[in-house]
């Protein structure tokens, strides 16, 4: 008897956990989304009124928008700076620990520490970048200023924070892949673009599609990065999925329209999912 | 030739990546009104910046805070994720192959759908402004069972079969035989667990509003968006350094094992 209720005793404290915050929020996020409330005052059922405004509120569409701008930048560059660095590291060096400590860095240091560090660098007056314009004879830009370019802005700083992590993955990829294959292909005569294109690339695949899995995921979840550097602006700009959902809730304390709004991304973000997972697998 | 470009590229690699937190560092140590101009080193070091700091906010106190709160997390996620993970891998009962998808489901779940409903329920237990506002909701981890469950498998059952022989309660098996066994799992699953809730902030901004409760990165968040560092660019430094440091300096001695947990999981932050 007693070694019958062992299992259920351990896996008690997360069956209780789960059941107190993940499956209660799950449903109890369903039923908020027809209700508008502020936690204080009676909840009202609105019917599907949060749904109706999601779909006619401009700064929804705009956090979709700017989130859609963040990954097409952020995901082609990420992957070609991984590659890049990963090749080199692969290459029979000295020294290599060192290099990949040094890519490494800024994966492992607090999200706001690196934000301080480029809002100097992107600084309009004194900023790094824009005195090496000015030195060069070119015009300042508005790094964080200008509507256009905020969000892409965001996005290499995004960059560079993460890509250690996916070089050290790409890294991992590429020692997998069997030295015979390039040794038939030197064989061949294969120059280093085909053996790159024609080997490595369909060989590393699924770390590809790990990063991407992975960065659309964290386009999504965005928010310290413009909540330090820009508050959302300028003219909504760089406002994100997450930072929307912040502002409607803990600033307007709209809970009902919170919820609808990460209803809405967290299906969003389980679709695109899907839809990558597909389109990898018949690419197989 | 080639191999003099290969580490051209490569070191260009490195400062690109070291240099903007040697220029933090630097500059959190250079008076005032060298910082604009400041290249690599000050022409003197002051710790001006770091008195106005302390001066200004409570980070000695949110250090302690953000140290208490990892810990207890880290802790917690160790001992639960190792009981369910255990229970997964090596205990036949009825249910057992429910709990691995819930865990599964769990993992895959976006965050933003739970985001509003765990404010609420924090709301509701009376638990804003509180430590376990911010440790309990994250003592369980979907990861790390299931990394406990991969690692436990391969422990082999003569080891647990002695144990029980020798008249061992489960817990005994666990935190006895397979904890001693296990180091690389439990180190992976500590750095990760630990390093995840040093750095967190969105959860910290949201339930914790008394400055005496804060932890180090929304300390340092609300000094930097709010004004107070009165846009003197030094003090921000200090506190940027402040948060960054304890990490660096782990990262420093154990850098390969920070390395190969944080691929093996493939998270970030």
């Amino acid at each position: 008897m007693k070694k019958k209720i062992t299992p259920y005793l351990l896996v008690s404290p997360y069956i209780i956990h789960f059941l107190v915050f993940v499956a209660f929020p799950v449903g109890f996020s369903i039923y908020l989304t027809f209700n508008d409330w502020n936690i204080i005052s009676p909840m009202e059922f609105i019917g599907l009124g949060n749904y109706k405004r999601l779909f006619n509120d401009p700064i929804f569409w705009k956090s979709l928008s700017n989130t859609l701008i963040f990954l097409l930048i952020h995901i082609p560059l990420q992957i070609i700076v991984a590659l890049f660095l990963a090749e080199m590291l692969n290459q029979k060096i000295k020294f290599r620990g060192f290099f990949r400590a040094a890519f490494f860095l800024p994966v492992i240091v607090s999200g706001v520490v690196v934000t301080i560090l480029w809002q100097q660098l992107y600084g309009f007056d004194t900023g790094l970048l824009n005195r090496l314009l000015v030195k060069l004879g070119l015009i300042k830009i508005g790094w964080l200023t200008d509507p256009s370019w905020a969000m892409p802005s965001i996005a290499v700083m995004a960059t560079w924070k993460n890509v250690g992590l996916y070089t050290v993955l790409f890294l991992v990829g590429l020692q997998t892949v069997p030295p015979q294959y390039y040794e038939a292909a030197d064989l061949e005569g294969a120059t280093h673009f085909q053996k790159f294109f024609r080997i490595t690339l369909p060989m590393i695949n699924p770390t590809i599609f790990m990063v991407v899995v992975l960065s659309t995921i964290g386009g999504f979840s965005l928010f310290i990065e413009p909540y330090v550097m820009t508050g959302g602006g300028p003219l909504n700009s760089t406002i994100s999925a997450v930072l929307y959902i912040y502002k409607q809730g803990f600033f307007y304390y709209h809970m009902g329209y919170a919820t609808t709004l990460g209803l809405f991304f967290a299906l969003l973000i389980l679709s695109v999912v899907m839809i990558q997972k597909k389109f990898v697998e018949k690419d197989k | 030739m080639k191999k003099l470009i290969l580490y051209i590229s490569l070191t260009t690699g490195a400062i690109l990546f070291l240099y903007p937190f040697i220029w933090m560092v630097s500059a959190s140590l250079a008076p005032e009104s060298e910082i604009g101009n400041l290249i690599f080193l000050p022409s003197q070091i002051s710790f001006g910046s770091y008195f106005q700091m302390f001066d200004k906010i409570p980070i000695g106190k949110a250090f302690v805070n953000s140290m208490i709160v990892a810990c207890a997390v880290t802790f917690g996620v160790l001992v639960f994720g190792s009981m369910v993970g255990y229970a997964l891998s090596r205990l036949e009962f009825k249910g057992r192959n429910l709990i691995f998808y819930i865990v599964i489901f769990t993992m895959t779940l976006p965050f933003q759908i739970t985001l509003i409903p765990q404010y609420i329920l924090i709301v509701k237990f009376g638990w804003v402004d509180s430590y376990a506002a911010l440790i309990v909701p994250y003592l369980m981890n979907a990861l790390a069972i299931i990394m406990f469950r991969q690692y436990f498998k391969t422990i082999p059952q003569d080891l647990i079969d002695a144990a029980r022989i020798d008249g061992c309660g489960e817990l005994r098996i666990i935190f006895g035989i397979l904890w001693p066994n296990s180091i690389p799992a439990l180190v992976t699953v500590a750095m990760i667990t630990f390093m995840a809730s040093w750095n967190e902030v969105l959860w910290p901004l949201i339930v914790i509003r008394d400055e005496n409760l804060m932890t180090m990165p929304q300390l340092v968040t609300l000094f930097a968006v709010g004004g107070r560092a009165e846009s003197q660019l030094g003090v921000k430094l200090a506190a940027a350094t402040m948060l960054a440091l304890p990490i660096i300096i782990a990262y420093t001695f154990f850098q390969k094992y920070f390395i190969q947990s944080m691929a093996s999981s493939g998270i970030k932050e």
